[in-house]
């Protein structure tokens, strides 16, 4: 690990989801992690809000000697104190969760920051595996548990997927006793927001199956069938070496033997 | 009467009443009339012009010598049944026409696998929702399938694909945001659409349409699942609350937002679009290709490809070596791991793993209807089976009726080729 990459990992307050108490956000807990993993105690963690908030304790009790807080009022845009702290700091990587558990998580925030910074942006990280000589070999997190390999030059923006390594326990006391850096910025308050209705989430209607049948008996059968799929291919006579190639042909087709 | 102004009256070619056939048709006592029915087959017409039916002709005689009318067509359905499901598959469905639509709609699918899924086909269905709202001046829109990579898909014309543009090639091959962005800004620039739509998928489509967003500086709503042209309605803290505001211009939905088109046929016209500006995108993101996982690591859930063994495995070595060899991840019918040949968690199928594998490939699983329920959501099912009329070989697109073991040999032997083709390729391009 070089020692002029300076890593930032952004970190919000998260939502329980049975309790809906606040907590540690999952995959900020794992961009801190793999914050600590690449930077070990250089690492710097950022949080734009509320400084009295109880849940950076919590952050910072996974062994972080200090945490910055942007301090701003909840209805305000992260986005233009988090540019301006990241230039001022020369970050050369950005670590963030996809989405944030709290607000309108759009997931957007690693976008705009890219953006505006005019950095590439890695989406769904699962690990960083070195960062040689300002280049950094990253894994992506597909879906079906699937990995892809990625090369980027520094500085970037990557967002931490849940297939990241999970965050390690937060410990009471040092949480309580690490230094909060509290930094006044100017905020801007986001004002296309604050035109929004919110209202508690109405359960989505289920989908209905709709069968489109003439006549009774087509409804009954629609009912009462088992699902078939229709016309599919047989094969019965042909030598087991024929048999074998066509089922490799159709698995080498579908792109599921690589 | 009416009739004679409807359709086959006024229709090009007349149709010529003959009132004297028509008269020997009514009169049963006439010696001519036998002959008159069995020639005029097709139908009678009243004095008035009312379709007459004959009652005697209709139905036939029943085993016991009583007539029978079958008006729900059972039993000459039962008969000539290859006959009426190959009639219902030739429904033509009526033609959606657009011509000079005055604005677009852009659905960016995610083509998983080549093919439009369920989410992707929701989202046109919404797109023409949206487009059929009205407007203060009457404006026709057409809506547009934005595609990347290849394709395998039939039926853009029944999705409710109005146009497409399909982006194949080297550049929008793999992990290509950079190129699809590039090529998306292209699109804007060209066509202006009224409302981009993504699906909020973890396949890519939030990935482009952030990237997207950011680039034009539009706000967009993201979750959303209701939609009408002024508000729109999205899920935002973790699902606990929504949000209801003004319809952006991007989009990105979930899941069943909307029901997908399934009564008309579109035109699925290919829409041109210059490519020049592309060559100048330098690529900031190197991909290096997919790496090879334990793909018994994957959850069984999400598992792409799954080979299945049932009661019809009798070498389990084998079948364990075959899996490692093609890279699938395993999974089992209840009776082989009631037996004690795989364990519980590699059960398929209800009170085990609902699964939704894009191939799933089962071997001596003759399929019990809980381990059908299991399969529902795979596209494509293989079987190897000796038993050419189990359910599984009825729902499979491919089956192969043979012993599994001399199959399973064949197979794991192809793949060893395959690798090792693959990999002196490599060397050879390596050198």
């Amino acid at each position: 690990m070089p020692h002029n990459t300076n890593v930032v990992s952004l970190v919000s307050v998260g939502r329980h989801p049975q309790s809906g108490r606040s907590r540690r956000a999952d995959q900020d807990g794992r961009a801190v992690e793999l914050g600590l993993k690449l930077a070990n105690k250089a690492l710097t963690v950022v949080h734009a809000g509320n400084a009295e908030e109880p849940v950076l304790r919590q952050y910072a009790g996974m062994g972080l000697p200090s945490l910055t807080v942007l301090a701003q009022k909840s209805d305000c845009d992260a986005l233009p104190v988090l540019v301006a702290f990241l230039q001022e700091n020369e970050a050369s990587l950005v670590l963030t969760g996809v989405r944030a558990e709290n607000g309108e998580s759009s997931g957007m925030l690693p976008y705009l920051l890219a953006e505006q910074l005019g950095w590439p942006l890695v989406p769904r990280v699962a690990d960083i595996l070195s960062i040689n000589e300002g280049e950094a070999e990253v894994l992506l997190a597909l879906p079906r548990g699937q990995l892809r390999a990625l090369t980027v030059k520094l500085p970037f923006i990557a967002s931490v997927d849940n297939a990241a390594q999970e965050a390690r326990q937060t410990a009471f006391g040092p949480g309580l006793r690490a230094e909060l850096k509290i930094v006044d910025v100017d905020s801007v308050v986001d004002a296309v927001a604050s035109q929004w209705q919110l209202s508690v989430a109405k359960p989505r209607p289920k989908r209905l199956k709709v069968v489109k049948a003439k006549t009774a008996a087509d409804r009954m059968k629609a009912a009462t069938a088992k699902p078939v799929g229709g016309g599919g291919k047989v094969m019965k006579n042909e030598t087991s070496s024929e048999k074998a190639h066509a089922i490799f042909d159709l698995l080498l087709e579908e792109k599921v033997v690589r | 009467m009416s009739d004679f102004s409807s359709g086959r009256f006024s229709s090009g070619n007349e149709l010529r009443r003959d009132p004297r056939a028509e008269w020997i048709a009514r009169n049963r006592l006439h010696p001519l009339h036998k002959d008159t029915l069995l020639a005029g087959n097709a139908e009678v017409r009243g004095p008035s012009g009312l379709l007459r039916k004959n009652p005697h002709v209709v139905g036939f005689i029943g085993p016991n010598g009583i007539k029978r009318i079958d008006r729900i067509n059972a039993v000459s359905g039962a008969t000539t049944g290859k006959k009426r499901t190959s009639e219902v598959q030739t429904v033509q469905l009526p033609l959606h026409i657009v011509e000079n639509p005055d604005f677009y709609i852009m659905v960016v699918a995610d083509m998983v696998g080549g093919r439009l899924t369920s989410h992707d086909k929701d989202i046109l269905g919404l797109a023409h929702q949206l487009v059929a709202e009205p407007l203060p001046e009457k404006q026709s829109g057409a809506v547009v399938l934005v595609c990347f990579g290849e394709s395998k898909e039939t039926q853009f014309d029944l999705a409710g694909v109005d146009r497409i543009i399909h982006l194949a090639g080297e550049a929008f091959e793999g992990f290509s945001p950079e190129n699809r962005l590039a090529a998306l800004e292209q699109i804007e620039a060209q066509y202006q659409p009224k409302y981009w739509l993504f699906p909020d998928s973890i396949h890519g489509g939030t990935d482009l349409a952030c990237r997207l967003a950011a680039r034009l500086g539009e706000r967009l709503a993201a979750q959303a699942w209701q939609v009408k042209g002024t508000e729109t309605i999205s899920r935002c803290s973790s699902g606990s609350q929504d949000i209801l505001r003004d319809t952006p211009r991007i989009l990105t939905l979930m899941e069943e937002c909307a029901e997908a088109v399934d009564e008309t046929r579109h035109q699925a016209l290919p829409l041109s679009l210059s490519l020049e500006s592309m060559a100048q995108i330098d690529c900031r993101l190197l991909d290096k290709g997919q790496i090879a996982v334990d793909s018994n690591a994957v959850p069984l859930a999400e598992a792409e490809f799954i080979l299945s063994a049932g009661n019809g495995i009798h070498n389990w070595d084998q079948f364990h070596a075959t899996a490692a060899a093609l890279g699938a991840t395993e999974g089992a019918s209840r009776v082989a791991v009631d037996d004690g040949f795989m364990p519980r968690s590699r059960q398929v199928g209800a009170s085990g793993t609902w699964v939704t594998a894009r191939v799933y490939l089962a071997v001596g699983i003759s399929g019990a209807i809980q381990h059908m329920q299991g399969i529902g959501q795979c596209d494509k099912v293989v079987a190897i089976n000796t038993d050419a009329g189990c359910d599984m070989v009825k729902r499979a697109d491919l089956a192969v009726i043979a012993d599994s073991e001399a199959i399973l040999e064949e197979l794991a032997k192809l793949a060893q080729q395959y690798a090792l083709s693959k990999r002196q390729g490599e060397k050879s391009d390596a050198a």
